[in-house]
């Protein structure tokens, strides 16, 4: 089943076209992969899909239903979470008031629905058990985020998307910074939340971790998409060829 | 949390420090009535310390507080004497005047885009000007009680704490439970620390620092009303140790510089360590001007302890 889908994307900056007609799906338990060159415009098809920019025309359908994002809170409550690749994480705040951060849990009768008081244990609770199935280990849910490696962070922003995402995660660039140790580590946690039976889309330059992770490829050139193909049915070096341009394809191969 | 409870633990052990020092050079110093003598001096600070506080939090500054302070208590002063308000009506007037301060100081930086270091430093002297014109650089005299009923004091013992006293330490009890139980309160932690991931979470960062500029312009208000119950009188001066006192209240209580990292305790604390170092002093028999020398001594050592141990 799809979940979600672009049709025609344009999108404008003054005189540069950052998509010019660029299509784009995602099925439900699939880990879809967008790669491309610089300015290819994949930035800015990621960032219409969760909500960061307006299209100035085309379709996004989510779920069977066509929707139209006015800021990324939209595309939130419409169950797409999104990882950025600069991690928007609060350093000095615990693991815990992290993955709530903006969507706090508030106490039970008056104390939280007049006094507006949170409930931090309910949340601690939550957030462990979260992180306990996603395999990420961690000491104590009351730790700053500062104290923990680059892995262990990208493992709390991933957690905090898979826990509120209904439908699709978004991945940016997420194991960029990482050394090879992490790297298999947030790699593994990519596919346990694609095995809960969300759509992951990995934005990544490393095609190695591609290939390793996605089941299919979705190929970003000159604003437009180039092909969509099955990973397992197609060699490294040809969708690097199809990503810089020195062979055409076709999308049929991997579509229906 | 224990790297919380740390940082709160150094001012608290320094305020400890500086009370057993002052208790060794002058018998005077920890008795019940000097001790109550220090709480008095420190009110008004203090007050303004809380709001300082959650600016400083979200990463901005307050330079303007203590002057918007001296244009509330003017306002407030005039209000009753001049124009013949209802004394209530005069205070709800001044604080409504320091509100609206705080809140032309968060339109600036929310909506214009200014830093806080520079808009609050024009608000500063706009504030400062308009109390000069006002009062026409004139003390207000002949207040009517309601106004310096906050400077009346309770007896514990056999010793008086002034109701404004009690009052301030009433302030930081409920600004504690706001900002450790309440999602604003840690909004306020999540924009200071990095306001792009607070954004990225659907919190309204702009609306964020709009209240908590016009909070700290409310606690102008309510520190001058302090100011007037402690002089008496409605005073065009006033405010202008205060001001940048309560930064150095601030740091001192641990809070960073830097924004989302802090303790509204601990505030209460380095305004208390800056009125014993003053009350010690001069019990002591130094001049003011070494006063003023220490408390520059001490929110140097402070800033710099605070940047050591973020490198640490």
């Amino acid at each position: 089943m799809m979940v979600l889908e672009a049709r025609r994307l344009v999108k404008r900056y003054g005189h540069v076209t950052a998509l010019d007609g660029a299509d784009f799906e995602v099925r439900a338990g699939e880990i879809m992969a967008v790669i491309g060159d610089n300015g290819a415009g994949k930035s800015s098809l990621i960032k219409a899909l969760s909500g960061a920019t307006i299209p100035d025309s085309g379709e996004i359908w989510l779920d069977g239903a066509c929707v139209h994002f006015r800021g990324p809170i939209d595309a939130r409550r419409a169950g797409i979470e999104t990882v950025y690749q600069d991690l928007a994480l609060a350093p000095a705040m615990s693991i815990a008031e992290n993955v709530f951060l903006g969507r706090e849990h508030r106490r039970a009768g008056l104390a939280g629905s007049f006094l507006r008081l949170i409930d931090r244990t309910s949340m601690q609770r939550e957030a462990e058990e979260q992180l306990r199935h996603l395999g990420i280990g961690i000491r104590s849910i009351t730790q700053a985020v500062e104290t923990l490696s680059g892995g262990q962070r990208q493992g709390i922003a991933v957690a905090r998307s898979a826990a509120f995402a209904q439908h699709v995660v978004i991945l940016d660039e997420p194991t960029a910074a990482l050394g090879v140790k992490e790297s298999g580590m947030v790699l593994d946690l990519i596919k346990r939340v694609r095995d809960r039976g969300l759509s992951v889309i990995l934005i990544s330059h490393n095609m190695p971790h591609v290939f390793e992770l996605a089941d299919r490829i979705h190929i970003q050139r000159l604003g437009k998409r180039a092909a969509l193909v099955r990973t397992n049915e197609i060699a490294m070096s040809d969708a690097v060829a199809v990503m810089t341009g020195a062979v055409q394809s076709s999308t049929s191969g991997a579509s229906g | 949390m224990n790297v919380r409870r740390l940082a709160f633990a150094g001012p608290l052990v320094a305020l400890l420090l500086a009370c057993t020092f002052f208790a060794l050079q002058s018998p005077r110093f920890l008795t019940g009535a000097n001790l109550s003598l220090v709480l008095s001096q420190v009110m008004v600070v203090g007050v303004l310390a809380i709001g300082q506080t959650l600016v400083i939090l979200t990463g901005g500054i307050d330079l303007a507080c203590g002057m918007i302070m001296a244009l509330g208590s003017i306002s407030m002063s005039m209000l009753a004497v001049k124009h013949g308000w209802h004394p209530a009506m005069a205070i709800a007037g001044g604080m409504s005047v320091t509100t609206l301060a705080g809140m032309l100081n968060g339109l600036l930086v929310t909506r214009i885009k200014l830093p806080p270091f520079i808009v609050t430093l024009g608000t500063m002297n706009i504030a400062f000007a308009a109390t000069q014109l006002v009062s026409r650089a004139q003390t207000v005299t002949d207040l009517p009680p309601l106004l310096t009923w906050l400077g009346n004091s309770v007896r514990v013992g056999n010793t008086p704490i002034a109701y404004g006293a009690l009052a301030m330490l009433a302030l930081y009890a409920l600004v504690f439970v706001l900002l450790r139980e309440t999602a604003a309160g840690r909004h306020v932690y999540a924009v200071g620390n990095n306001s792009e991931a607070a954004r990225l979470a659907g919190i309204n960062t702009n609306r964020l620092l709009l209240s908590v500029y016009m909070l700290s312009g409310l606690f102008a208000g309510i520190a001058a009303l302090l100011s007037i119950a402690r002089t008496g009188v409605g005073d065009p001066q006033s405010g202008q140790t205060e001001n940048l006192d309560t930064v150095t209240a601030v740091v001192l209580g641990g809070t960073s510089l830097f924004g989302g990292r802090g303790l509204i305790v601990g505030s209460l604390v380095g305004a208390l360590i800056v009125g014993v170092f003053r009350n010690g002093l001069t019990l002591m028999g130094v001049s003011s001007v070494y006063q003023i020398l220490v408390t520059g001594v001490l929110v140097i050592l402070a800033v710099a302890t605070d940047q050591w141990s973020r490198k640490a």
